[in-house]
């Protein structure tokens, strides 16, 4: 199962080595990590999607990435109001004659074209993994030569 | 005061009450050699960089305080990086010192560079390149304190040589406040009167102690709760002398190598105590067989620790004498567990631990054994790895708390010379023997230099085999004695040491035993015996690796 947990760490050179060493060397699987500093210049904020068979896994990746001295919290967010978005572009085949279609799958969920050229087209959507989803198979019509996406940041509800 | 990064260093560890380095100098340390050229701190000098992180360690298994090594940038840095994965894996608390290139050059390939905080990330509690000589003095607070609490650890401070040579004020804070790492030291306490209640409900507790007694000084209060609980005792190798060995309730070492009796008490036992322990594979053997019937208590001041092997019933994060001295307050209604011991005494009788005392050979576990009359058990001992370790084990019996020192976690052959030396270092009043083999301790022999430059009068008394035996054992038992690479052509070790300076001797009879041991006592020298002993004997009882407990294969049935 998929985990969004937050770090707040220390803002200094080599903590995220030390998160990805973590993982690497006992095997946890990152599914998609965003990293920023916060208003507070000296801590940056992390979300973690975190791969993990079941509920003993995740608690040793938590304990873990605790030990770490320069970590200062980690919040799961598994059981935790909180509100989650990612931020997608998509290259998809696109030529004038889709127009409609296009325009109708983009109002429906509530994306929009940021470029139309004369083969392909580029969308950019944020939102939450379900609205993510719903895009993708939108879009899937045109054919999506090209995805990136920014990986989840996650903020608690309290 | 203004002065320069090397000697922010020396004050800083002078602050620390560092009284002595073990180190190797090089290039990129120069100006920290400068410093220590009339510093009122010890330096030794090892002959090898590996040493030098082993002597630390063993210095501060000895002693309990915080072992310092030093050494150059590349090669003396990589150099240490076996002794300090052996400290991390037993926990125990060191600073590591290296030189790096100039700061500028930092990341050119530099001659001598190497990324030593990225090569140690994995094996240390942390470390630091200090980029700004105005941090320095702060980031080896840090690291001590680091190094010393909550569960101990190696840190290691990377220091470019420009920031050596750099000026700034010495300030010294008094106080370390790091608000990312702040470790549990008192236990909850419901969580405390929990575990007193399933202990009262039990029939059959056994206590299961580690090596975190040993690092929280919790023996005494270990002591006090046994006897009040009146329950029988087993310990890992970390945790041999946490309790003494001649007590009536005491079973010896579990796991791979531990008494019968002891590994039969887990497989028994309805409720499991354990504290300073953390479950690893060569104590439980096959894990969904381990300790059937038992609910599990689980002291231990490492969060991960618990839970990660073995499901517990009642997790208590903290330190151990804390925990302990909360816990014996607490305990009001005692178990009855007479018939229990009863049950452990049948054991006791029916499979001791044994082996066949021969007169014309001498058997390795003799030597042990003749080591303990002649120092009646006061000795500091530290061992190799592979047959003798487990023998030093099983047949020295140890009453104090940091007078066995062996590489437990990590396995490290070539550890327990050097570790002597650190040991004798920190107590000279004490006799210290390494208990080696003849494959181990050609791995950091020439640390007899060292020790003879030094009059470090550590005793070695290698169990020669003519074989790396451990390994042999495995190959006889499991690859049809196939013995690929395993015997040992051993060079003169009596001319070896006396070459060096220091004092050999040869023991191929076993009646000479006795004497050879309290001839290497009494002389005022480094002393190495070379006990010619038995080549095809094995260590018994033995639990095949993922293997149930109670499935050993006893020696002589
Ligand atoms: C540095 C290192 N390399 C390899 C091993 C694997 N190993 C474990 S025991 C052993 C044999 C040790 O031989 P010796 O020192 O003669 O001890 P004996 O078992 O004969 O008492 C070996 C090779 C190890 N533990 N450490
Ligand atoms: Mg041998």
């Amino acid at each position: 199962m998929r985990h969004t947990i937050s770090v707040l760490v220390e803002n200094k050179f080599g903590v995220l080595a030390r998160i990805s060493g973590l993982f690497s060397a006992r095997g946890y699987n990152i599914a998609s990590l965003a990293v920023s500093e916060t208003l507070d210049p000296t801590i940056s904020y992390l979300t973690m999607v975190v791969e993990a068979e079941d509920e003993k896994i995740l608690e040793q990746i938590k304990k873990q990435l605790n030990k770490l001295i320069d970590i200062i919290s980690v919040t799961d967010f598994t059981k935790k109001g909180h509100v989650e978005r990612e931020l997608i572009l998509a290259k998809i085949g696109y030529s004038s004659k889709d127009k409609t279609r296009l325009d109708s799958v983009l109002n429906k969920i509530g994306a929009k074209a940021v470029q139309r050229g004369s083969d392909t087209a580029i969308i950019e959507m944020m939102g939450d993994q379900d609205e993510i989803k719903a895009l993708l198979e939108g879009l899937k019509q045109f054919g999506i030569k090209e995805l990136v996406r920014s990986g989840r940041i996650a903020i608690s509800k309290e | 005061m203004k002065m320069n990064g090397a000697k922010i260093l020396i004050e800083a560890l002078k602050k620390e009450g560092v009284e002595v380095i073990f180190g190797y100098p090089g290039g990129q340390v120069l100006p920290i050699f400068d410093v220590l050229y009339d510093a009122d701190i010890k330096f030794i000098l090892t002959r090898h960089e590996q040493g030098a992180a082993h002597a630390a360690d063993g210095y501060s298994r000895a002693t309990g305080k915080v072992g310092v090594c030093l050494a150059t940038s590349g090669p003396g840095a990589t150099n240490l990086t076996t002794g300090i994965a052996n400290a991390y894996m037993d926990s125990i608390p060191m600073v590591a010192i290296t030189g790096q290139v100039k700061s500028f050059l930092i990341g050119n390939d530099a001659f001598q560079e190497a990324d030593i905080t990225g090569v140690t990330r994995s094996i240390t509690k942390h470390n630091y390149l200090v980029k700004d000589v105005k941090e320095l003095a702060k980031t080896i607070r840090e690291a001590f304190y680091i190094a010393a609490s909550g569960r101990p650890g190696p840190v290691l401070i990377d220091i470019p040589s420009d920031i050596q040579q750099q000026e700034a004020e010495f300030i010294w804070p008094e106080e370390v406040d790091i608000r990312s790492y702040k470790p549990t030291s008192f236990g909850h306490p419901g969580q405390i009167k929990k575990a007193a209640r399933l202990i009262s409900a039990s029939k059959k507790p056994l206590i299961y102690a580690g090596g975190g007694i040993i690092t929280s000084g919790a023996h005494h209060e270990l002591k006090k709760l046994t006897e009040k609980l009146n329950a029988p005792i087993t310990w890992t190798l970390m945790g041999i002398g946490c309790f003494p060995a001649t007590h009536k309730l005491s079973l010896g070492m579990l796991g791979m190598h531990g008494t019968a009796y002891a590994n039969h008490a887990i497989m028994e036992a309805d409720l499991i105590l354990a504290v300073g322990a953390r479950f690893d594979d060569r104590v439980t053997g096959r894990l969904d067989k381990f300790a059937p019937y038992a609910k599990v208590i689980h002291i231990d001041i490492d969060p991960t620790s618990i839970s990660k092997n073995v499901r517990v019933d009642i997790p208590i994060v903290g330190d151990a004498k804390n925990i302990l001295g909360q816990l014996i307050e607490d305990m009001d209604k005692i178990p009855d567990t007479s018939e229990w011991l009863k049950t452990i005494e049948g054991w006791k009788k029916k499979c001791p631990l044994k082996y066949h005392d021969k007169k014309d050979i001498i058997k390795p576990q003799y030597v042990v054994e003749q080591i303990y009359e002649a120092t009646k058990g006061k000795a500091i001992i530290t061992t190799e790895v592979g047959q003798n370790q487990m023998w030093a084990a099983q047949w020295y019996k140890y009453d104090y708390p940091r007078t066995f020192i062996s590489s437990g976690g990590l396995g490290t052959m070539g550890f327990g010379f050097p570790a002597a030396m650190g040991a004798k270092v920190g107590l000279p009043d004490k006799t210290v023997f390494d208990i080696a083999g003849d494959g181990s301790i050609q791995m950091n022999i020439q640390e007899l230099g060292t020790c003879v430059a030094n009059k470090i009068n550590v005793k070695v008394a290698i169990l020669n085999n003519g074989y790396l035996g451990m390994v042999r054992q495995w190959q006889e038992l499991f690859y049809k004695k196939r013995y690929a690479y395993t015997t040992m052509t051993n060079p003169d070790f009596v001319k070896l040491a006396e070459s060096y300076g220091a004092v050999g001797i040869r023991v191929t009879k076993r009646e000479d035993v006795p004497k050879a041991i309290e001839k290497a006592i009494s002389t005022d020298n480094v002393v190495l015996i070379d006990f010619k002993v038995e080549e095809e004997e094995n260590v018994f009882p033995m639990v095949p690796a993922g293997e149930a407990l109670n499935r050993m294969i006893e020696g002589l049935a």
